[in-house]
């Protein structure tokens, strides 16, 4: 390398260092705040700890309230997933392969549904939930949840589909399967990597979801993670060691869960939005 | 990216119409074909009918009555709502807010990221790690990074204070943050800024990664430097992400909440308050049902004028192949 090289190869880092230090220098207070007691993280809120307080992070890991938070959250996003996806893949199915009449009008109000942000129907939608007798029951946010992954999973989906030639359905058909036999058997199984792009950004979206929870499930057994989290800092919004120790063991499951889904959350992300 | 395949949106084949359908095909045949190809259908339709159609006609219904959220509105009021609205100075000031939030975010996060995705596209060592550091905290939900700053910019010896108390400029900053009205909105775009400009730098390494080789090469030759390439020739074939990155910039601006609710709840004295932000406190907190559904159709309108306008005027030339491929291309 030339030295004008490695001079602009040590400022490009530089840069990126002094980025990077500002995203990570938050995570790791919280990281270390959470290992000190509530006084020394006033008096000394750099510096590492002088007493390490493992037991923050005991007493949070050793709560029914946070295990159950992680139960609800799980079960929700999984739920959430199953549904948008079933739904949408055979809507999409349909979208992309047949032509009947009024198929643009119909997608066209699906795509619409993109445009406008959850926060507007949250209200409304609370009070129809309450018809519904949905409150305070996990299904009250499973349901809206999926409904508003469904544009976006139908266009990722649907884009998916289109590019599976026509003459494998026309084989299948010929051999005997029927349209949901192709639709099960071949096409789905076909469409895995897609799925899986989807099934990750329904799963991010429902994990991180907290307008809706916060209204509907207001009893305390329902809490996801992050309704739980703020119930929690109301609960001790003095001892702020102890609830950095609860988001930092709240942060875990996201960011294993990036580790292991980096590039299907990237690969829906950027589709998403370039489609958007 | 993972999707390279599937970005494609030009008439396809499975665009013909189903070989049954002769021009002879009875009114009844005719049906059956329709019904085989829409039963496929009709869950999604029920879930997109009940859950987010119906809430906004419901918005809409009630927003014309005083309602205190129980029983059936029964006190039509007729545009009261919105009148009330049109002179509601925190309404008034959540607009106001709502739009110096778009406007700090398009000048400051959304370059900034652009800046990054160049930085980051380049060959370097560890590009990966950096990448995937930049866009963590867009995993974390907004509740996460909302106690986690509000911990961090606490009045007396919080972190922020720590670190900036000895410097000239910031110094000033110490002790205010969230708790000063001056500042409290400032801080809030930092947060914001920590928490999205990861994912817009994605969605612009994606964009580059789009951009042939060749059309730069072949302007190095013709004796461009790196800044007008970057100029003439990235940023112009780069337009249809940024677009894209600015309408759900705005989108996401609009219905802005957790963040808000979690470090401010829109204070102090509505300060960071947003347009959710008012609606929550009126329906939820006041019960005044009918007002606050007023609330939500504005935002909905908001959103949707802004969508349609956009989309005729900056998208619509996108939306044939160059937006689409922008993702897809390696």
């Amino acid at each position: 390398m030339t030295r004008q090289a490695i001079a602009r190869s040590i400022s490009r880092h530089t840069l990126v260092w002094v980025l990077g230090s500002f995203i990570v220098v938050p995570l790791l207070y919280a990281v270390l705040a959470g290992l000190k007691t509530t006084g020394a993280l006033t008096t000394n809120p750099i510096g590492l700890p002088d007493e390490w307080m493992f037991s923050n992070y005991g007493t949070v890991l050793s709560s029914g309230a946070f295990w159950q938070q992680v139960g609800n959250s799980v079960m929700i996003a999984v739920l959430t997933t199953a549904i948008t996806v079933a739904v949408s893949a055979l809507a999409a199915f349909a979208f992309a392969r047949y032509a009947f009449r009024g198929r643009e009008v119909f997608f066209t109000a699906f795509a619409a549904g993109l445009m406008f942000p959850p926060a507007v129907a949250v209200l409304p939608l609370f009070v129809l939930l309450r018809q519904f007798g949905l409150l305070n029951n996990p299904l009250g946010v499973i349901l809206p949840q999926a409904a508003f992954a469904l544009p976006i999973t139908i266009i990722i989906l649907r884009s998916f589909f289109r590019t599976i030639p026509a003459e494998l359905e026309e084989a299948a058909i010929m051999d005997g399967c029927t349209r949901f036999g192709f639709f099960w058997r071949i096409l789905l199984p076909m469409a895995r990597p897609a799925i899986g792009t989807v099934s990750v950004l329904a799963i991010v979206t429902s994990w991180n979801n907290f307008f809706l929870p916060l209204l509907v499930l207001a009893d305390e057994k329902w809490h996801t993670i992050p309704v739980g989290i703020q119930q929690f800092q109301g609960q001790y919004s003095t001892d702020y060691a102890m609830v950095m120790a609860y988001i930092v063991l709240a942060m875990i499951p996201a960011l294993l869960f990036y580790a292991v889904a980096e590039r299907q959350l990237i690969g829906g992300l950027t589709a998403g939005a370039t489609k958007g | 990216m993972t999707l390279s395949a599937t970005t494609d949106d030009r008439p396809r084949h499975a665009a013909r119409a189903p070989r049954e359908r002769g021009p002879k095909a009875s009114a009844g045949t005719r049906l059956r074909g329709w019904l085989a190809s829409t039963w496929f259908l009709v869950p999604a339709l029920l879930l997109f009918l009940c859950f987010v159609l119906t809430p906004i006609l419901v918005a809409f219904f009630t927003s014309f009555f005083k309602w205190g959220g129980f029983g059936f509105p029964d006190d039509f009021v007729g545009l009261d709502n919105f009148r009330g609205l049109a002179g509601d100075e925190v309404f008034r000031g959540d607009l106001w807010r709502g739009f110096l939030l778009v406007v700090l975010t398009l000048v400051l996060q959304l370059p900034l990221a652009l800046a990054t995705a160049v930085l980051l596209n380049q060959r370097m060592r560890g590009r990966a790690v950096y990448r995937a550091i930049f866009f963590a905290p867009f995993i974390l939900s907004e509740v996460i990074a909302g106690v986690l700053f509000g911990i961090i910019f606490l009045p007396g010896n919080g972190l922020a204070d720590t670190l900036v108390e000895d410097l000239p400029l910031l110094g000033g900053l110490a002790g205010k943050w969230f708790s000063d009205p001056d500042t409290a909105l400032p801080t809030l775009i930092a947060v914001m800024t920590w928490k999205y400009f990861g994912f817009h730098m994605m969605i612009y390494l994606a964009g580059l990664q789009g951009i042939p080789k060749e059309v730069l090469e072949a302007a190095s030759i013709d004796g461009a430097g790196a800044w007008r390439r970057f100029r003439s020739v990235t940023l112009p074939l780069l337009a249809p992400t940024l677009r894209i990155s600015v309408f759900l910039s705005v989108i996401g601006t609009i219905q802005l909440f957790d963040l808000v609710w979690v470090t401010t709840t829109g204070g102090p004295t509505h300060a960071t308050e947003t347009m959710a932000v008012t609606m929550y406190e009126f329906g939820f907190k006041r019960y005044q049902m009918g007002y606050a559904s007023a609330i939500s159709v504005a935002m909905f309108v908001i959103s949707m004028v802004f969508s349609l306008l956009y989309q005729r005027y900056a998208l619509s030339r996108d939306l044939q192949g160059a937006v689409t491929s922008a993702g897809g291309r390696r």
